[in-house]
């Protein structure tokens, strides 16, 4: 199985180890992994500001980039769900076509691809809360989200219930968005850091030592509104915790 | 696995919340009262910040949402009080929702029946009129808010009517009518408490369902004082409720007329029905010898079985209460009284003819979409700056001026609670980005967005240029992701600590440590 | 609003619908006709008594005792102090004639007495119309509403009630679902905003 590691643009920027993560946790399964140097980003800034015209050639290079893998993984429901969804400025030849609905963002392709059933190498003594990047769970389906009437599921958490000594803490708001939104936390950024002080309260609140999230931009968000506000959190990415990190 | 986010988490309050004498709302015998619309939280001591107004308005120029929304998170008591309230009327939302097995039937039945509707809104509009006409019923068709108002003004004028009561429409907000109201000599009172108050004080509503749901009580026991002399030390809300009934009652009394909105217009039936929790649409049409309901076209359904369908919804999405306390049916006019109902267009026709904007007009406007959005909780309804604020209002409003509502679509994160909570299934969020892209496409963004925007496409499709921009600091001003943290609008410090610059990036460490691509790469043996 | 305009506001609007009709066949979904569920089994006409009476009270609404026969001690033992009291059910003679009044002249009343046209288990509420009001302010304008009920006029649901044929028949009818209430302050729950302080229903077959 060839598959294409896409690391999107603040994750190689501001979170290499995660990417790291992902490539040895990939890796432990036998895959073929590759990750193709000439990549940048799913064009999700131009796209959700409405530029989609200024995203085309961005767009263009992804799928240059990820042409002929059986799948492409990213460790980020935000992007695959630009991927997926919104990567409509370019026209749809096959290639294309074939590559948005090969990309899977790393937990549902742990999930639902490899139907990995154990972490053996994975334990995580802690008390951890778990955030929901708004993409992945109301986008590409990671969770039930609270507001539908349907029977509860959620694939991460599904993931760390394997991870050995890991308590997962209920939030007040489980699904409440924490304001980082893409170029929302620059041009609403009081809005934008009232809700991420607020979802980092709750965290704090709900007893977590750790806040795990498929999605490190919510959480570059989030820890920094942490950080403001002297709340003793920390942030880890689900591929490090499943990767074995100690912590 | 179990539930893990299932336990009944309405008995966790946040620490900062609880507060020490408990203020709960209670009936004036002393019992507490929490049903239907009641809040289920306890009451804060009284507050003495000032009430933040809403967004600045000049003429056409785009609406600055972020900065009415910033005074508003200024104002911590009000933005809290706001934010927990709404979040409450989510949670009672969501245990109606949890009883019912067939609720997301429920939503999918009551969308399609609506697009089947808007479909043939022709037909039905027609099948109205004439069964409303055989019930004795004057109709009337507004094209725009300005024909609306001449022609309930003409109505008035030919009965003599100089006084005029009404109960709470959205339609008549977005036709200006109390502002027309005001130079043509008669006298409008809202006789909806959160109406009256928003009347009083001069202010639009802030909410479709809960319109002065951004003032705390001590602003109410201001407004009161000033225009109602109530005493201006006591806020409360018995007293302040009590003085508005005695206020209002006699000149529900002396009222020459009475208007109100509908939430549906039954085409077989010719039925205008109204939704209220205080029985004061019911005041407005039964007690005055001359009744007005104003209508947007959109409000037809086509059968009275249908009602079983939306008024099972209605409710329980606006506020968690099964049904409000009174679902009014007005068919025909009572004896030796006149019943005239006005079908207003008002930008709705043009809508329809929008591909991708058509199926807000489904819209029932229960306010779900705000009580749900994190944007509208912590910003206050004001601060759009619109007649419709939240989610919906995002989408309405760029349809009535879309330059002065170019900037809202963006006040959103996307995050689609609010299509998920939506009883006829809008796409809300989906709308929104659809919006985004209209409004660049039209030229409508602000330059400096626009300009980055342009860049950073420009960056990201260049490896080479983005490598060299992601490794230096200076040049990396421009381009995302760099962009988002060291932007030259310099937002990210407000409220935000700046994340921990790596040593090297992902890119970097790749390539340091897969020289060729023959190596074995399970273990690598540096990270940054 | 001349019949003789050239084009009227009405064919105007109608036009720029027929233009802008939306693509795709929409057609009218079936709409089957929801159980309404107690204790996790559908209701049954045992149960619509205790779960109308439920449902009442989960919206600020009274059952009555059921202990008092005559409906006069009734009145006056739920309402004590009141003075006027306006009756539109044979069981009880009232002070006025409802029927002879102008809307207006029912402000002073203190208590209403009528029978709901029917009821509905699923949310506890009872449907009044001009043939049970005789003025259809009685209802709103009073200060409290005491409502007979035979429990043979309930129905299950919301959408058993929108097949009853009051909604073809009356000029006007309203569902009751507890009295007039109001949280537009802090959310702080107030009853008696602009209509009825309270509603209490009584069990009493008709006559």
């Amino acid at each position: 199985m060839r598959v294409g590691l896409f690391i999107p643009c603040y994750m190689d920027a501001f979170e290499p180890e995660v990417g790291i993560a992902t490539l040895e946790l990939l890796r432990r399964f036998d895959l073929d992994v590759t990750y193709p140097f000439d990549q940048t980003c799913c064009g999700q800034p131009m796209v959700n500001t409405g530029c989609h015209e200024e995203a085309a050639a961005t767009e263009a290079l992804f799928v240059r980039n990820f042409s002929g893998f059986d799948y492409v993984v990213a460790p980020s429901g935000s992007c695959t769900h630009q991927v997926r969804e919104h990567m409509t400025a370019i026209p749809q030849t096959p290639d294309v076509v074939a590559v948005r609905a090969r990309t899977y963002e790393l937990v549902e392709f742990l999930h639902d691809v490899l139907k990995v059933d154990a972490f053996p190498w994975a334990e995580f003594p802690h008390r951890v809360s778990y955030h929901n990047n708004c993409n992945a769970l109301r986008g590409i389906g990671h969770a039930r989200p609270s507001e539908l009437h349907a029977p509860f599921y959620s694939k991460p958490l599904d993931l760390l219930a394997k991870v050995k000594g890991l308590e997962v803490v209920e939030l007040a708001r489980p699904d409440e968005c924490c304001g980082f939104g893409g170029t929302f936390c620059v041009f609403e950024p009081a809005v934008s850091a009232k809700m991420g002080h607020d979802k980092v309260r709750d965290h704090a609140r709900a007893g977590a030592a750790y806040v795990v999230s498929a999605d490190s931009s919510c959480m570059m968000h989030q820890r920094g509104s942490a950080e403001r506000l002297g709340l003793p959190l920390k942030f880890i990415h689900i591929a490090q915790v499943l990767n074995g990190a100690a912590a | 696995m179990s539930h893990p986010q299932e336990p009944d988490r309405h008995r966790m309050i946040h620490p900062d919340l609880a507060v020490s004498d408990d203020e709960a709302p209670r009936s004036p015998d002393g019992h507490r009262l929490e049903h239907g619309a009641g809040t289920s939280r306890p009451l804060r001591p009284r507050s003495h910040e000032p009430q933040p107004r809403g967004a600045r308005v000049h003429g056409h120029r785009p609406i600055d949402q972020n900065e009415a929304a910033a005074r508003f998170i200024a104002a911590p008591e009000h933005e809290q009080m706001h934010d927990e309230r709404l979040w409450d009327l989510r949670q009672k939302r969501d245990r109606q929702m949890r009883a019912i097995p067939e609720w997301e039937e429920l939503r999918e039945i009551a969308s399609r029946i609506k697009q089947h509707t808007l479909s043939h809104l022709d037909t039905y509009l027609e099948q109205f009129e004439a069964a409303a006409k055989a019930n004795g019923v004057h109709v009337h068709w507004a094209e725009d808010g300005a024909a609306h108002n001449r022609i309930v003004h003409a109505i008035l004028r030919d009965h003599g009517a100089r006084r005029l009561i009404k109960s709470k429409s959205m339609l008549t907000e977005e036709c200006g009518f109390r502002h027309y109201m005001a130079a043509s000599g008669i006298e409008v009172i809202e006789t909806d408490l959160g109406e009256r108050i928003q009347q009083l004080d001069d202010e639009d509503p802030s909410h479709i369902v809960v319109p002065a749901v951004h003032k705390l009580r001590a602003d109410v026991a201001d407004v009161f004082a000033r225009k109602l002399g109530t005493d201006p030390d006591n806020d409360d809300v018995h007293y302040l409720a009590e003085r508005q009934r005695e206020a209002t009652r006699p000149l529900i009394l002396e009222a020459d007329a009475g208007l109100t909105g509908g939430n549906f217009a039954v085409a077989e039936t010719g039925s205008i029905v109204v939704c209220t929790n205080e029985g004061n649409a019911d005041l407005s049409g039964n007690v005055p010898k001359l009744q007005i309901h104003s209508v947007g076209i959109e409000k037809i359904i086509p059968q009275v079985a249908d009602l079983g369908i939306f008024v099972r919804l209605l409710s329980r999405s606006a506020l968690g209460s099964p049904m409000t306390q009174y679902t009014s049916h007005f068919r025909g006019p009572r004896p030796g009284t006149e019943m005239h109902v006005v079908l207003v267009d008002n930008g709705r026709a043009a809508r329809l003819g929008m591909e991708e904007f058509w199926t807000s007009l489904k819209c029932i406007r229960c306010g779900a979409c705000m009580n749900t959005c994190p944007v509208y909780r912590r910003s206050g309804g004001l601060s759009y700056g619109a007649t419709y604020s939240g989610p919906i209002g995002l989408i309405l409003d760029p349809t009535f001026d879309k330059r002065k509502y170019s900037t809202l679509p963006f006040s959103s994160t996307l995050n689609g609670s609010c299509s998920n909570v939506c009883p006829v299934k809008i796409n809300i969020h989906e709308q929104i980005f659809a919006w985004r892209k209209v409004l660049a496409e039209a030229r409508e963004l602000p330059l400096v967005k626009r300009a980055m925007m342009s860049a950073a496409g420009k960056v990201l499709s260049h490896p080479a240029l983005y490598r060299t921009a992601i490794r230096t600091a200076d040049s990396a001003l421009k381009v995302l992701p760099r962009f988002v943290v060291y932007n030259p609008l310099n937002t990210w410090t407000q409220g935000r600590e700046m994340p921990p610059v790596p040593k090297s990036t992902f890119h970097d460490w790749y390539a340091a440590n897969h020289p060729a691509p023959a190596e074995d790469p399970t273990s690598p043996e540096a990270k940054p | 609003m001349s019949a003789d305009d050239v084009v009227s506001p009405r064919d105007t609007i109608l036009a720029r619908i027929r233009a802008n009709r939306p693509a795709g066949e929409h057609p009218r979904p079936d709409v089957p006709r929801f159980p309404v569920l107690h204790a996790g089994r559908p209701l049954e006409p045992d149960d619509y008594v205790g779960v109308f009476e439920t449902n009442l009270k989960a919206m600020g609404g009274k059952p009555a005792p059921e202990d008092a026969d005559d409906l006069a001690a009734l009145v006056r033992r739920l309402f004590p102090k009141a003075g006027v009291v306006a009756s539109r059910v044979p069981e009880l003679a009232g002070d006025i004639d409802v029927a002879a009044c102008r809307p207006q002249d029912l402000a002073g009343v203190d208590v209403a007495v009528v029978r709901a046209a029917f009821a509905i288990a699923e949310t506890g509420s009872i449907l009044l119309s001009e043939a049970e009001l005789g003025v259809n302010a009685l209802a709103y304008l009073a200060q409290h509403l005491l409502v007979l009920l035979d429990p043979a006029d309930i129905v299950a649901s919301t959408q058993d009630a929108y097949h009853r044929p009051e909604f073809k028949e009356r000029r006007y009818a309203a569902f009751h679902t507890g009295p007039s209430a109001t949280a537009d302050i802090e959310g702080v729950l107030i009853h008696g905003a602009q209509g009825v302080r309270s509603l209490t229903v009584a069990m009493r077959p008709r006559a």
